[in-house]
């Protein structure tokens, strides 16, 4: 054994090293899988709770599934109002999506393109919009809505959501990089400023488009804070906020309660799965880390 | 003359396209903010007006034991996510970046998976899995203090526990981040430092570690203003008992406002905060873009 081990060294000391890179590797690659299954079994667990019978998820420790039941589902979908809340998040999470991502594009358009006066201002207000905290100001945006009387409305839900500078500042970032030569194209042809930005620069940034309006659908089916505030009334809450009210109607009845879990995360898993690289550019470009 | 004209309809035209964002962020933003600001000085309830006190409010701020507490306990939750994270999501990083094609996209997917998730989901999960009698991982945390523990009802294991669950749930953003960074390392200075026969923490600590400290501060920063906010996770897994023990600042602008009825008071504790945050927010920038301008 010795004798084959040591044989080649006398040739050359590459392939002996490149022998224990091959192993480092393989256990470093080996420890990173173990990690990302550990990372994930939280979520395997609330599976293989979801699809046993409440009787037997109590002290049921087997890791395995032993079941496949959907009566959780079944009870969860008829006996809470999780469609409803569906329905109420489907809505506003759409809404505000095709709001924020329009009012973002033609304001960065602005910013990005047209010289107007208050040009500097208007950025700097963006800018600093950003670094300041949405969430502190809850208290006063209740009462701006309780005034208005948009409590448990879905406008209520959707209008604070649509202030989003990091869109206008992505936005704005991409339309700065689009050539000269492509908007003079359209001038000549007699277009507007609306001609331009409607075909041209968005055709150019259906990418990036796609990328912001993945990014704040998720944000906004995620959103809990602000929901929580503004509904009080069962029928009009979104996902997030509408299951921790199963809670108190079940009692502590795991399986029902793993599989309102499951119901209420697969849209954003779906989502995810379908466009996991637009998601992880989307990140990328709005953390600034790249662009 | 034409020019001019020219001009002027440009200016025109710019108006009606930052429009929609002028308006709806004086109205939910720039209002309420200053509202919240005026409100801060007033004995007002929450709906409803009040009497101009003055600094009253803030000089109560400072007396109030439950403020002082919840000042102390984001400062915790800081201490106990913002670097383990960091050092975490890195570890994982490196490993990702080791692997390649499909595995190195499956893995990533698996790291991701719970940054997607509605907070009450993963609130729900962690409940479950530490239930005190049926918890999947009682018997892990048996072992380290030798039985069962009611860990969102015990002072010393409730903010720990919260910041495990945030770590999990928001730790894949700060690995997509690093992966970014790793990707930016030029190959030919491991090829150069493999030359000079490098080892791997040789690689690391004079290659990598250098290169990805930009990304290292930008995670840092982003992830301490971010856990400066905590309020969904403590809300529904402890509401920031038990004795106080996990209560926060947003905890206790919301109990203030909406269940003591004290809109101006709660104002007082919301616009401290908002300062907090955003002078930390601007020192941040200010950081980033010295390091893009460098």
């Amino acid at each position: 054994m010795s004798d084959v081990l040591t044989a080649p060294r006398s040739q050359t000391r590459r392939p002996a090293k490149s022998l224990a890179r091959r192993i480092e590797n393989i256990v470093l690659s080996t420890i990173t899988l173990v990690a990302a299954l550990v990372w994930i079994f939280p979520l395997y667990w609330t599976l293989i709770t979801s699809i046993r019978s409440d009787e037997n998820v109590a002290g049921n420790a087997s890791l395995l599934p032993d079941e496949f039941r959907l009566n959780a589902y079944v009870n969860a979908i008829f006996n809470t109002r999780l469609m409803t809340w569906y329905l109420n998040s489907v809505g506003t999470a759409v809404i505000v999506t095709v709001l924020v991502l329009f009012i973002s594009m033609l304001c960065a358009y602005a910013l990005s393109q047209i010289r107007f006066p208050g040009r500097g201002l208007l950025y700097g207000v963006v800018l600093a919009s950003f670094m300041v905290p949405a969430q502190t100001l809850v208290v006063t945006q209740f009462i701006l809505m309780k005034d208005l009387n948009l409590i448990n409305t879905w406008a209520g839900i959707i209008l604070p959501q649509l202030i989003a500078p990091v869109v206008i500042i992505v936005y704005k970032q991409f339309f700065d990089s689009v050539p000269k030569e492509m908007r003079e194209a359209v001038v000549l042809d007699g277009g507007g400023e609306y001609t331009i930005l409607f075909k041209v620069f968005l055709p150019l940034n259906w990418g990036i488009t796609t990328a912001m309006a993945i990014v704040t659908f998720i944000g906004v089916w995620n959103a809990f804070f602000w929901p929580f505030l503004v509904v009080t009334s069962e029928n009009m809450m979104t996902i997030p906020v509408g299951i921790t009210q199963v809670k108190d109607a079940f009692g502590v009845a795991y399986a029902r309660l793993m599989a309102v879990a499951m119901l209420a995360a697969l849209p954003v898993i779906i989502a995810y799965i379908i466009f996991q690289r637009r998601v992880t550019e989307a990140i990328m470009i709005s953390s600034g880390v790249k662009g | 003359m034409a020019m001019i004209e020219n001009r002027r309809k440009k200016s025109l035209v710019a108006l009606t396209m930052v429009t929609p964002f002028l308006v709806t962020f004086t109205i939910f933003f720039l209002y309420p903010m200053l509202k919240m600001i005026e409100l801060s000085f007033t004995d007002a309830p929450l709906i409803g007006a009040g009497q101009w006190i003055g600094f009253d409010n803030y000089a109560k701020l400072l007396s109030d034991r439950l403020f002082t507490i919840s000042l102390k306990n984001n400062a915790y939750f800081v201490a106990l996510t913002v670097v383990p994270t960091t050092a975490i999501a890195l570890l994982i990083a490196l490993g990702i970046s080791r692997l390649s094609g499909v595995r190195q996209t499956l893995v990533m997917a698996l790291f991701f998976m719970p940054y997607v998730l509605p907070v009450s989901v993963v609130t729900e999960i962690w409940a479950w899995m530490l239930d005190l009698q049926f918890g999947i991982l009682q018997p892990l945390i048996a072992l380290i203090s030798g039985k069962p523990v009611a860990v969102f009802k015990n002072p010393y294991w409730v903010m720990p526990t919260v910041a495990v669950v945030t770590i999990w749930w928001t730790n894949g953003f700060n690995v997509l981040l690093f992966l970014a960074g790793l990707r930016n390392v030029p190959a030919e200075l491991y090829e150069a430092a493999a030359l000079d026969g490098a080892t791997t923490w040789q690689k690391f600590s004079r290659v990598t570690w250098p290169l990805l400290w930009p990304v290292t501060a930008l995670v840092l920063t982003l992830q301490l203003i971010l856990q400066l906010k905590i309020f969904d996770q403590i809300y529904l897994l402890s509401g920031g008992g038990p004795f106080n023990s996990s209560y926060v600042l947003l905890l206790k602008v919301y109990r203030e406002a909406f269940q003591s009825n004290n809109g101006g008071y709660a104002s007082a504790v919301a616009t401290v905060v908002f300062l907090l945050i955003a002078v930390i927010s601007v020192l941040q920038f200010q950081l980033l873009r010295i390091r893009r301008n460098s």
